[in-house]
């Protein structure tokens, strides 16, 4: 059991690393370099090279991808031109607001989608499942971004229950009750609109997996045992229909990545996502090589811990 | 010998197809004595899983019409409830495929203990823990207490169908349900399993209604044989009766389809046809009719019933009198009967 998980981890550092490189290359392919957006066009280009040689930029590739994973692995990612400021700082403020984000979101996709799965899939091809079916339907349709905005809308504007943008009301001590109360309440609606949407594939594999379970046989050994409904369904065929929930999570995760970027842009919430765009578009290259990295290596962690979960379920994983 | 345990009286389970019900198991009575092994043989589609679900009741959908009697109890229509606190207590189901009956996420003794603790829910775990052990070992599965923390894909498949039969006998039930225990295993494992079951069966007193359909093994096993075709029973009798005496043209295809290795056969012989499908019977007449084309229409009745030809030996429809096979002539087979 440890072993494998020891193992798991230990096959995810080259993955990482690949994966640095990889975000190394495409960075270089972008237009322009870190130098691009510091310097004054009205400088003597001459200044210009000479700078660039001093920085290293004319360098082959592998020795400033060498130069660069050296700085990175101890937290030097470089400086960010727009902020003047270290992109480890810029990345430790968003990067808490992200996770916040993406854990309510987390809870808030499970919280809609195992009892709708469980209804619809237990109950399958009922009037209720019908409904949920129907959601999920419309979920898979909508973009995201123009649901989050109907909602924000709604919610946001002309109702008034929540905070349009941000990440917490501006003027209140950090660390007070207050302020934790505020900065959940700017997180609701974002969350929320996230989990909506996303939750359509969980209750959708959720459903077919029961429907699928409630056929086998061992559920019929079960049923010949004795035991009562609802302890075949508790018992045997959610444990079983969970399994490639499990699975999804790492996915889920990745999704989530993807799901910010569009959702903190719409909410103006001060996030990785909003950091991403912001940055692109202003050509800020060492946050943006960051970013993607950061975002690269919490996929790599949703697999990760997809196996591991899978693991701990499903006792014909484990590697002896 | 004749403690009735169970009293099945025209049940008729049907299954909904698109807007209509279709009778999988038509008017089937029967009974089960105490320390009897009733086998029910029948091809594949004959209804004698379906009859065995329906005195289980795991049925989802099925519509159950007649009565199952058992100890007094009728189990049709029963509440799930009820039927819960008899199923897997006093009467309990071995099932087909061994691979497939176990949950794969859970220890051989949490699946053991689960029937145990069902029926007694004020059982300790250690008291739990040691009639898990207790059966392992009583269906010769060695190093119980290993095993009893392993999971089923740990297991070859005839060490899970002892684990099967050990969740089926946990509660020592009156009646045992026996769903072809030994199709899915080899030969070697099925004559052990089939030994198993008989002596679990001397130790316990109870009733065994053995599904199957190899002649080989109910030959070994039962006591008393019933042939189901299409969704009837078209013979029942003793099972020397049967193997000495069969009457109904189908228990003599069924026979005669067996390979034997005294007589020299170019070819075996082969029921023409196929069940048909629960849709297209023929709900009128002899239903066998179809498969033995060469017999006079007018030997078959219009509405077919048991005859008890002999005591205790019952056959369906007048068309056995004049029944013979395509390649004997009719006086031959006339001699017999």
């Amino acid at each position: 059991m440890w072993k494998f998980i020891v193992r798991r981890i230990i096959i995810t550092l080259p993955q990482i690393l690949l994966l640095s490189l990889f975000v190394f290359l495409l960075a270089q392919l972008m237009p322009g370099d870190a130098l691009t957006g510091l310097v004054d066009p009205n400088l003597d280009p001459a200044q210009i090279a000479l700078q660039r040689e001093r920085l290293g930029l004319n360098n082959p590739w592998y020795v400033q991808y060498y130069d660069w994973i050296t700085s990175a692995l101890q937290g030097d990612l470089g400086q960010s031109f727009r902020y003047k400021m270290d992109v480890t700082d810029i990345i430790a403020q968003r990067l808490v607001n992200t996770f916040w984000l993406s854990l309510l979101t987390l809870i808030f996709t499970y919280m809609i989608a195992i009892p709708l799965g469980i209804t619809s899939g237990r109950f399958n091809d009922t009037f209720r499942d019908q409904m949920i079916v129907g959601y999920t339907y419309v979920g898979f349709a909508t973009p995201l971004f123009i649901f989050a905005l109907l909602l924000l809308w709604l919610l946001g504007f002309n109702f008034g229950w929540f905070p349009t943008g941000g990440s917490v009301q501006p003027g209140l001590t950090p660390g007070t009750l207050d302020y934790v109360l505020s900065k959940l309440h700017h997180l609701i609606l974002p969350a929320l609109s996230m989990a909506l949407i996303t939750t359509v594939s969980t209750v959708q594999y959720l459903r077919s997996e029961i429907i699928d379970t409630k056929q086998k046989e061992f559920i019929l050994t079960a049923r010949a045992k004795g035991a009562s409904e609802s302890r075949v369904y508790n018992r045997h065929i959610f444990r079983n229909s969970l399994l490639p929930i499990a699975a999804l999570f790492g996915f889920e995760i990745t999704g989530l990545i993807g799901g910010t970027v569009f959702i903190e842009r719409i909410y103006s919430y001060p996030g990785m996502g909003l950091l991403l765009l912001e940055s692109i578009s202003q050509r800020d290259y060492s946050v943006v090589v960051a970013v993607v990295l950061l975002f690269g290596i919490a996929s790599i962690i949703g697999a990760l811990l997809s196996d591991i979960i899978l693991s701990l379920v499903d006792p014909r994983i484990r590697i002896k | 010998m004749n403690d009735k345990l169970l009293e099945i009286r025209n049940l008729k389970t049907s299954f909904r197809i698109r807007d209509d019900y279709y009778a999988a198991v038509d008017d089937v009575s029967l009974n089960v004595n105490k320390n009897e092994v009733l086998a029910i043989v029948g091809e594949s589609g004959s209804g004698k899983s379906a009859l065995a679900f329906s005195i289980m009741g795991l049925h989802n959908r099925a519509k159950m019409e007649g009565s199952i009697n058992f100890k007094g109890t009728n189990l049709v229509g029963l509440a799930p409830g009820k039927i819960n606190k008899i199923r897997g207590k006093e009467m309990s189901m071995i099932f087909q495929d061994p691979l497939t009956a176990l949950n794969p996420l859970m220890t051989i003794e949490e699946q053991i203990g689960e029937v145990i603790y069902l029926h007694n829910k004020a059982i300790s775990n250690r008291d739990k823990k040691a009639k898990v052990i207790e059966l392992l070992d009583q269906v010769g599965i060695p190093h119980a207490k290993y095993v009893c923390d392993q999971y089923p894909h740990e297991l070859s498949g005839g060490m899970r169908q002892r684990v099967i039969i050990a969740i089926a006998i946990a509660n020592s039930p009156e009646l045992l349900i026996a769903d072809e225990p030994t199709t899915a295993l080899d030969v070697t494992i099925q004559a052990q399993i089939l030994d198993l079951i008989r002596d679990l069966k001397q130790k316990m007193d109870a009733g065994i209604i053995l599904i199957t359909h190899d002649l080989g093994v109910v030959a070994e096993m039962a006591d008393r044989v019933a042939v189901m075709y299409a969704g009837e029973i078209v013979e029942i009798a003793e099972v020397n009766t049967l193997f000495e005496q069969p009457r109904h043209p189908y228990t003599r295809s069924l026979l005669n389809s067996v390979p034997n290795s005294d007589e020299k056969q170019d070819k075996l012989h082969v029921i023409q046809g196929i069940v048909p499908a629960l849709q297209n019977l023929p709900r009128e007449g002899c239903r066998f009719k179809t498969r033995i084309p060469w017999i006079a229409e007018s030997t078959h009745e219009d509405h077919p019933e048991l005859h008890e030809i002999a005591p205790n030996h019952f056959v369906r429809c007048s068309c056995y009198e004049h029944f013979y096979f395509p390649d004997e002539t009719e006086v031959e087979n006339s001699g017999l009967s």
